[in-house]
């Protein structure tokens, strides 16, 4: 009996210390309170609404919603954001203009109006909120690792 | 020109048969029911007539406005499925519905206009909409699916011809702070608003119940 516990513990023990390593090594997304227990769910946090447009991280990433959508429609049925955001409607409301790639189809084509595959703005599009990152975001700017010394602070600011 | 062509004959009135409505009229005149109400009280004296009409006046008109009030309730509308099942669930969890100040807007305060002329008009015209739930117009799902384009479209109309007024009951321009509103919003109620260009409706449609396909309709253009 002894001479098979032996080689199961051999086995299992490097697993079990890795499953804990992990364990502690894994991004505690919910808390640090142990998964096991219920917890009470943050507050819901309130989006940005200040109207001020926020620098992109990188040239082509998709701009951030600076104002509150909820309640808007879109759905098959209809399309809030286009109200203010196509074309023929900047100029009474003065929203930025959805980007001309929004009118091309996948081959290049453009369209006369809204692509389908651009029509549900909030795949790319989304809101901001205050809530505090449940993770530690290490992005840094593609400026400051190619210009380093034309950050603020310069080198040693890294 | 010649005078001596004899007049055409007067029609004898005097002894004409009276015509048609005359004669019904003497009928309906001489029922014994119509004697009766028209002859004058004999029996019951001037203060008991005088109070008595006072008192079912107040039964008469207590009971119309109780009834007119109870129909005027969200509970009521909602006792039809159609109501209940579509629109009252959309409208769950939009800002009319629950906010932080907890006030809330019922389906009456946007359906049924407050003033009283107009509200017997609508609620004249919601006698459709009985007939609509007796031989279940939008009794299914997809029955109320194909006919929320035209549903919609009559109450924007509505809103529109009124100059939303329904809005209006609770919502003024005159009591818009707006510097506490965000700048986009204000910048569009000082530019469409306040100037009467437009009225509420025109921007803030679907801000209670899903919207129907919007294809053509003004401001929802994918262009």
């Amino acid at each position: 009996m002894r001479k098979r516990l032996l080689p199961a513990a051999v086995v299992l023990a490097p697993l079990a210390l890795a499953g804990a390593l992990m364990a502690q090594d894994a991004p505690r997304l919910r808390g640090p309170e142990p998964f096991t227990e219920e917890q009470d769910a943050p507050p819901m946090a309130r989006p940005i609404t200040n109207d001020v447009r926020v620098r992109r991280n990188y040239p082509d990433q998709p701009p951030i919603i600076p104002h509150s959508i909820d309640g808007y429609a879109l759905d098959l049925n209809a399309n809030k954001c286009m109200s203010c955001h196509a074309r023929r409607f900047t100029e009474q409301s003065q929203a930025p203009m959805i980007s001309v790639t929004h009118y091309q189809d996948r081959e290049g084509n453009t369209l006369g109006g809204l692509a389908a595959r651009r029509y549900v703005c909030t795949t790319c599009h989304v809101t901001q909120t205050e809530a505090r990152p449940l993770v530690p975001n290490r992005f840094r700017d593609m400026d400051e690792l190619t210009e380093p010394e034309r950050q603020p602070g310069g080198r040693n600011n890294r | 020109m010649s005078g001596d062509e004899t007049p055409a004959p007067m029609p004898d009135i005097a002894n004409a048969k009276p015509g048609f409505i005359r004669r019904r009229w003497n009928w309906f005149r001489k029922l014994p029911v119509v004697r009766t109400a028209l002859a004058p009280a004999t029996t019951l004296s001037l203060g008991f007539l005088t109070l008595g009409g006072f008192f079912a006046g107040v039964i008469f008109w207590g009971g119309f406005n109780t009834a007119l009030e109870a129909t005027n309730q969200p509970s009521f509308c909602i006792s039809c499925h159609e109501m209940r099942s579509n629109v009252y669930e959309e409208l769950q969890g939009t800002i009319h519905q629950s906010n932080r100040s907890g006030v809330r807007a019922g389906c009456p305060d946007c359906h049924v206009p407050h003033e009283w002329t107009s509200k017997i008009g609508r609620k004249m015209q919601a006698s459709m909409e009985v007939w609509g739930h007796i031989f279940g117009r939008i009794s299914t799902r997809e029955l109320f699916l194909t006919h929320r384009r035209e549903m919609a479209e009559r109450e924007w109309r509505r809103m529109e011809a009124n100059n939303s007024l329904e809005c209006r009951n609770c919502h003024s321009p005159e009591g818009m702070d707006l510097s506490r509103q965000n700048p986009r919003a204000a910048a569009a109620h000082e530019r469409y608003l306040f100037t009467g260009e437009m009225s509420c409706i025109q921007c803030h449609r679907g801000i209670a119940h899903h919207l129907p396909d919007m294809t053509g309709v003004p401001g929802w253009q994918q262009r």
